[in-house]
């Protein structure tokens, strides 16, 4: 029962960073050799030299992060928010080290200039154990309309 | 007082700029449809997407639905995704395998992989002494006009008329030899995935940013100095950043007054070609390891040819805005006069070692993606761009940079030294366009 308790509260918090734009709060819930990765199929295994909608480590979401703040980043300018909701979470394994894997899924309502889309879908984490709580060695996005064309594209995390 | 919506075309396209109804009327979309899209020779897809016998993709030609299929004999056909029967769509997925013959989910007619009838239920019983059965050509799936294909990428027409695909192509064939002649087996594989992003502005709008040497510094600054800075810390950590970091931040790095020295080629129907070193030869131990595999594949003298040919982008119009280096393709179509689909895909070296792919990847995951952290303000400058062209603020759309300083020879138009950012491939689409518009 406590895993379950904390586990959500730490993917109810990741989600609370995205949703107020605390971008290096939220990279640095990821462990140093973390990975954020967004297969563009189900049946993908692996994200290491496969097409993949993310597939990051630090240094490419510190890009990403620095992007985004930077002022001529066009396509951020416009009004733009998002809202998740994260539910349905589930222990996969918990590790004698107390290392976790999580499975869950989520909703996000995101609003750009005028227009208001949906994704929703499946994440995976594997979270490590530390003294500072858990950290993130990989966290698997599965967007159940990924394979439908992307009206626009993703400019953050989902 | 009225005034009149559609502009005489012929007066829609002057040397140096172009009527701005030309990107938001819709009435002149469903003519471009007709006069160009589903008429010129189009990009259907790789031959190695559809590698088995009854493997087939869908691929949208101007308005029509259409299926590139491989038949049991090995050779591909492009039909109209149409069932001759009721006019049922034959196949619903997007891609997949229709077996030893399409079968129509409606009445069950049956047709081979060319698009012949095969059998239509009771047969004899039910058409006998009709006009329908094997021998009527209405009765089978309707195919493309014209098919070919050029290094494995296969192109459909749908006018029986025309230039053959070779002569079409001219000297934008490039796009292809450069990209199979960089592989050490000569020839590239698909792999197998389609990133697939939707536009809010006119297809031509897409195609004029391709080799629009001006933008990249103004538009993608945001990327290029959040790479640039980030290859920084991890060359000051560990020595060396991965290429990929420098494909970003060159945005940044190659700053606008240095995008003159790149230099387009500008050729018949509308083709065009942006030259430039895209940095794929620093001396590490991959593209070492690589170039050694290429020296022995093609010779010392011919491997230097090919990995020194100079191209920055191919635009093959009116459709394909092809990266060779890089092994990229970006097919374009157009779902309305303000809604445009890119078909994004990548493509392995065959025989190339496997961390020259890993860079084709990588541009192709960071760039091209859903997620992509350059195509993003490009987007959004073109969804503007159509939003102020729908504007009574002016009538024009200006191509006048470095306008009169073309120099013209053998049959195509080059800028003029130091003259990269000019508008000659804009005005050299436009001159197309108007062509084949008023053809």
């Amino acid at each position: 029962m406590k895993t379950q308790h904390v586990v959500e509260q730490f993917l109810f918090r990741q989600a609370e960073l995205l949703d107020t734009k605390q971008w290096q709060a939220w990279i640095d819930l990821f462990a140093a050799d973390g990975v954020y990765w967004m297969p563009p199929e189900p049946s993908h295994k692996t994200w290491e030299g496969m097409p993949a909608i993310f597939a990051e480590d630090r240094n490419l979401m510190d890009v990403r992060m620095k992007r985004v703040l930077h002022p001529d980043a066009w396509s951020q300018r416009p009004l733009w928010g998002t809202n998740h909701i994260v539910s349905n979470v589930i222990i996969e394994k918990e590790s004698p080290n107390g290392d976790v894997i999580a499975r869950s899924r989520f909703h996000m309502m995101e609003l750009r200039r005028e227009d208001v889309r949906h994704f929703a879908g499946s994440y995976i984490h594997h979270l490590k154990k530390t003294k500072d709580g858990y950290r993130i060695k990989l966290q698997r996005v599965d967007m159940t309309n990924a394979q439908a064309a992307y009206d626009y594209v993703l400019q953050v995390w989902v | 007082m009225l005034q009149e919506r559609i502009p005489d075309l012929s007066k829609c396209v002057e040397p140096d700029r172009v009527r701005r109804e030309v990107y938001t009327d819709p009435d002149i979309f469903e003519l471009e449809v007709q006069r160009i899209h589903e008429r010129v020779w189009i990009y259907c897809g790789h031959e190695s997407q559809v590698p088995k016998s009854g493997d087939y993709y869908t691929v949208q030609i101007g308005r029509q639905p259409m299926l590139m299929v491989r038949g049991s004999d090995g050779r591909i056909s492009v039909l109209y995704n149409r069932c001759p029967h009721r006019g049922n769509m034959m196949c619903g997925d997007r891609h997949g395998n229709a077996g030893e013959f399409f079968r129509c989910s409606y009445h069950a007619w049956t047709f081979q992989h060319d698009g012949r009838l095969r059998s239509i239920p009771m047969m004899e019983s039910g058409y006998a002494g009709t006009r329908y059965g094997r021998d009527n050509p209405d009765c089978s799936m309707k195919r493309a006009a014209r098919v070919e294909s050029y290094r494995g990428f296969v192109f459909a027409s749908l006018a029986k008329d025309g230039p053959a695909l070779t002569e079409f192509l001219g000297a934008s064939r490039v796009a292809f030899d450069d990209m199979c002649d960089r592989a050490p087996a000569g020839e590239v594989e698909i792999v197998p995935n389609c990133f697939r992003v939707i536009q809010h502005s006119n297809w031509k709008i897409f195609l004029e940013n391709q080799l629009d040497a001006l933008h990249p510094s103004v538009v993608h600054q945001s990327t290029g100095r959040a790479a640039h800075e980030v290859e920084k810390q991890i060359e000051k950590r560990t020595g060396s950043a991965p290429l990929s970091y420098h494909m970003l931040s060159a945005f940044a790095t190659v700053t606008i007054d240095k995008w003159d020295n790149f230099q387009t080629l500008n050729y018949p129907y509308g083709h065009c070609i942006l030259t430039g070193y895209m940095g794929l030869r620093p001396k590490d131990p991959d593209t070492l390891a690589y170039e050694k595999v290429m020296e022995k594949a093609y010779g010392k003298k011919r491997a230097e040819e090919i990995l020194g040919v100079n191209i920055h982008h191919v635009l093959i119009y009116p459709g394909l805005s092809v990266q060779s280096p890089l092994q990229q393709l970006r097919a374009v179509r157009p779902l309305g006069v303000d809604r445009t689909l890119t078909e994004i895909w990548h493509f392995r070296l065959k025989g190339a070692p496997e961390p020259i792919y890993r860079r084709s990847l990588a541009y192709y995951n960071l760039v091209n993606s859903p997620a992509t952290l350059i195509n993003a303000d490009d987007l959004e400058n073109f969804w503007k761009c159509h939003q102020g062209l729908a504007s009574d603020g002016g009538d024009w759309v200006s191509f006048g940079r470095h306008h009169g300083r073309d120099i013209e020879k053998d049959g195509m138009v080059e800028t003029a030294p130091n003259c990269g950012t000019s508008e000659a491939p804009m005005r050299n689409q436009m001159k197309a366009w108007a062509q084949y518009m008023q053809a």
